[in-house]
């Protein structure tokens, strides 16, 4: 069983099938600002965070490019090395836009991650609570719900 | 190039009982070419059967026997036939229950030695 640590229980059963299905090495589940909601693999809080801001730069930068080009915006980014891809992507969720970000290795493929991400998409979607008001992001509130999510992503 | 490829593929998909025929990247598990009857999933049989065969491949070197030079998964309604196309490349095949089986393997022989 692949345990993913969450900010909100509805992430968790989703990413953890997706993780099943893919044998993903590393995944975050994040907003395109970079607040992690979920991660799975990362040992360290620094390895997620600079995860995050990495993978959210990125998803900027395309989509940026994206608007350049007149195009919408780019789906999905994948990198491949001979020993990891790195699979980002955009997705809306009931909850607003989210990026995913997934390592994985050899014992996986881009195939498997693109066709399960679909329907993790597709999972999260129905499990989503119905959405809420978001509170206004104040700076003190921001840097405790900061040090807050980080203590329950490495509990 | 992929107009060849799909030429190839008909072969295959003109044997009675075969649902579909596809060019897969086994590292990738993405589609080359596919020749599918509606309703088959192309992007998931790729993905599943470039799983499907890397895993058998492992299987097959721990044990011994060398590489797998052709797969039959029988299934209650069908099968999935896998063969090796070489540099990469996955030749799949879905068929109903009730195929020709040795000469679906023929023809999947026949095409895979003209991709190569």
């Amino acid at each position: 069983m692949r345990r993913a640590r969450v900010i909100e229980p509805w992430l968790r059963e989703p990413l953890e099938r997706f993780l099943g299905e893919t044998g993903a090495r590393l995944a975050l589940l994040m907003t395109p600002a970079g607040q992690v909601l979920a991660q799975y693999g990362f040992v360290r809080a620094v390895d997620v965070m600079a995860a995050a801001a990495l993978g959210a730069g990125i998803a900027a930068s395309t989509g940026e490019l994206a608007r350049m080009l007149e195009e919408r915006s780019f789906r999905a980014l994948n990198h491949q090395s001979p020993r990891h891809g790195i699979f980002l992507a955009q997705f809306d969720s009931p909850r607003g836009a989210l990026l995913a970000l997934v390592v994985y290795g050899p014992d996986s493929s881009i195939g498997l991650v693109q066709l399960f991400f679909e329907e993790l998409v597709g999972d999260l979607a129905q499990a989503a609570p119905p959405a809420s008001r978001d509170a206004p992001a104040l700076a003190a509130d921001f840097e405790r719900d900061l040090n807050g999510s980080l203590a329950t992503l490495f509990r | 190039m992929t107009a060849h490829l799909v030429r190839i593929l008909d072969r295959v998909t003109r044997v009675r009982g075969v649902r579909g025929a596809m060019l897969v990247a086994a590292e990738d598990g993405l589609v080359i070419a596919e020749s599918l009857m509606e309703g088959v999933r192309g992007n998931a049989l790729a993905a599943l059967a470039a799983a499907l065969a890397g895993r058998l491949g492992r299987a097959a070197a721990a044990t011994g026997v060398g590489s797998a030079t052709f797969v039959h998964l029988e299934a209650a309604r069908g099968a999935l036939l896998l063969v090796p196309a070489g540099q990469g490349v996955l030749l799949v095949t879905i068929t109903d229950a009730g195929v020709n089986l040795g000469l679906a393997r023929l023809e999947m022989l026949r095409a895979v030695a003209e991709v190569a």
